[in-house]
């Protein structure tokens, strides 16, 4: 089968290194470029099942905020990101929440935990 | 409750502030305050919600807030001391701290050590004047970022943004998130001014254009933004004529670039370096003025929060052992105080180890005259430590007195000592 040059840039620190990566198919068959091995699984899924972490933000009823940002667990295939985002904006929470709380369970069935980013104690008058 | 003399205060409860006081407390401060201006701690963390956080320092790729959380709860765990919603007024360069806030109405405070972590501010745009009218609908990334982030609030539809920083592309991307059409990203610079896998996964993966080297010529509308117009420029960043473009937006956001805070560090003679805007310091984090460090954004500007974690943790140790030594320097002091017909002595203060060296001279003046014999006495309450005789005592002439290496045990229990000059 034909291969194929891609170049790409990792995203998983902050070094983002230029990766050149050979592909056949849908197989990834030389890596470089990469200053560590993470750069190699990233190729793969980049080419297999592109992911992506996915911060947003939901409503919070009698929190300090009218927001707590949450985020996913682990990244997400990339095409959801959108649909994500839209049961996101139905959620609504009551405070108090607390950091690592499960706001979304198996989001759109992708097996991932959507979780509180911090905590949102209540709202009240005295200090 | 506040105390009125704190080992280390710390200004701002960024990662920095937040760093700096749980080291100061781990390395033996024994009381620790931390002031904050906003109503919570974490500081520009917790409008950072996007993950990238403490890939360094945990291993993990966390949200702001969530990097924030750990170190808030070590804070308590630790019993921290904080006033927030407290805005810091003044700092003089003898750690005198004055400040105020709503719970606690004006406060002055004192430490032993003080830590300055006040994090930056964005340019404006008056810091690049901007050409055109002054409509509504533009702000800085970092404004637009805590409305949308905390408090729900969309500031526009159509988004153009200039400045190719990394909060100018993770507002690109979020703004996208939330319905937002960004329609451009223009930087003036030939090359990205932020981390590139920012440009991966908040323009690249959303479609949104960046444009090097262009920059906004003009600002059109009246009441609010109705478009820009964009130039491309050469390589002396000067605009091409004939390259400009009508781009429509109602909103247009400044993402170039941030400046150390140091109105306070200013107040506390702290020297500041031209090229950093931040304060110089050594190895330690002590600035030029003994007692008074700086970590974080204050110092300059970073783009990793690991490493102003980092920074904080070093400056806080630094300040706590600061704060001890102070401590332990002023149980070995001594007060001097002029007693009858004395009206003042020098040196003010003794160390009391400086017998241990050699005697110590102490000199004054009389307050009226005595023509007559007189001692000269050093007194602790009513013990004499050592006297002298003289045959007369005036005003116009300086009277001296040693005190002796044999008085060195009857010093030590001493915290204030008495000089007199009385008849003999
Ligand atoms: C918008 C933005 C996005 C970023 N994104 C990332 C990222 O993706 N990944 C990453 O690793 N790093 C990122 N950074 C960098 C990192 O977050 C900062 O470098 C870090 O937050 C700086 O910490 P700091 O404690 O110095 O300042 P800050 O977090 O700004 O804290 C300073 C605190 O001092 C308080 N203060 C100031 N003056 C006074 C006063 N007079 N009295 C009382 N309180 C006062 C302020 O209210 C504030 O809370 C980002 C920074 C910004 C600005
Ligand atoms: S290859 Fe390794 S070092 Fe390079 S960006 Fe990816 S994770 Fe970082």
């Amino acid at each position: 089968m034909a291969q194929e040059h891609r170049t790409m840039i990792c995203i998983t620190c902050p070094r983002g290194c230029t990766l050149d990566v050979t592909v056949e198919g849908k197989t990834v068959v030389k890596v470089a470029g990469n200053n560590c091995q993470r750069g190699v699984d990233y190729a793969m899924a980049e080419v297999t099942d592109p992911r992506r972490m996915v911060t947003t933000t939901v409503r919070v009823k009698g929190g300090v905020h009218p927001l707590v940002p949450v985020y996913t667990e682990k990244p997400i295939p990339k095409p959801q990101i959108f649909a994500l985002l839209a049961e996101a904006r139905k959620v609504e929470l009551t405070a108090p929440v607390k950091f690592g709380d499960i706001v979304m369970e198996n989001v759109l069935g992708t097996g991932i935990n959507v979780l509180a980013s911090r905590n949102i104690p209540l709202k009240s008058k005295a200090p | 409750m506040l105390k009125q003399k704190y080992d280390v205060i710390v200004v701002g409860a960024g990662p920095a502030g937040l760093a700096a006081a749980i080291g100061a407390k781990k390395t033996g401060a024994q009381d620790v305050l931390v002031i904050e201006r906003a109503q919570e701690l974490g500081g520009i963390l917790q409008q950072c919600i996007h993950n990238g956080f403490g890939l360094e320092t945990f291993k993990k790729d966390l949200p702001g807030p969530a990097y924030a959380q750990r170190f808030i709860d070590e804070l308590t765990s630790l019993h921290i001391d904080t006033l927030l919603d407290a805005m810091v007024l003044d700092v003089t360069s003898e750690r005198h701290v004055s400040a105020t806030s709503q719970w606690s109405g004006y406060v002055e405070l004192d430490a032993r050590a003080l830590v300055l972590a006040m994090g930056c501010r964005e340019r404006t745009r008056a810091q690049i004047a901007l050409p055109g009218t002054r409509p509504a609908g533009v702000y800085t990334a970092g404004t637009a970022q805590r409305f949308v982030n905390m408090e729900g609030f969309m500031p526009g539809k159509q988004y153009v943004i200039l400045g190719s920083g990394d909060i100018g592309m993770i507002m690109a991307r979020r703004l996208t998130f939330e319905g937002a059409k960004v329609e451009r990203v223009l930087e003036i610079m030939p090359f990205l001014t932020g981390l590139t896998r920012n440009y991966v996964q908040c323009l690249q993966d959303f479609d949104i254009p960046l444009q090097l080297e262009h920059t906004v010529k003009r600002i059109i509308g009246n009441e609010r933004v109705e478009a820009i117009e964009s130039v491309q420029v050469d390589d002396h960043r000067q605009p091409i004529p004939g390259t400009e473009e009508v781009i429509p937006c109602d909103t247009l956001l400044l993402s170039i670039g941030l400046i150390p805070e140091n109105e306070l560090s200013r107040k506390a003679g702290v020297a500041l370096d031209p090229v950093t805007g931040g304060p110089f310091v050594d190895e330690r984090m002590q600035t030029n003025v003994p007692g008074i460090f700086a970590a974080g954004n204050v110092v300059h500007v970073y783009d990793l929060v690991d490493w102003v974690t980092e920074a904080g943790l070093l400056c806080g140790r630094s300040a706590a052992q600061h704060a001890i030594a102070e401590r332990k320097h002023a149980g070995r002091r001594v007060r001097m105080k002029g007693g009858d017909n004395v009206r003042y002595v020098v040196p003010h203060v003794l160390d009391k180890e400086s017998l241990a060296e050699s005697r110590q001279r102490l000199q004054m003046r009389v307050t009226t005259p005595i023509e007559a014999p007189v001692w000269v006495e050093v007194m602790n309450g009513d013990e004499r430590i050592v006297r002298k005789a003289d045959l007369y005592a005036r005003p116009g002439e300086m009277v001296s007195i040693d005190i002796p290496q044999s008085a060195y045990d009857a010093v030590q229990r001493a915290s204030e000592l008495t000089v007199r000059v009385v008849r003999r």
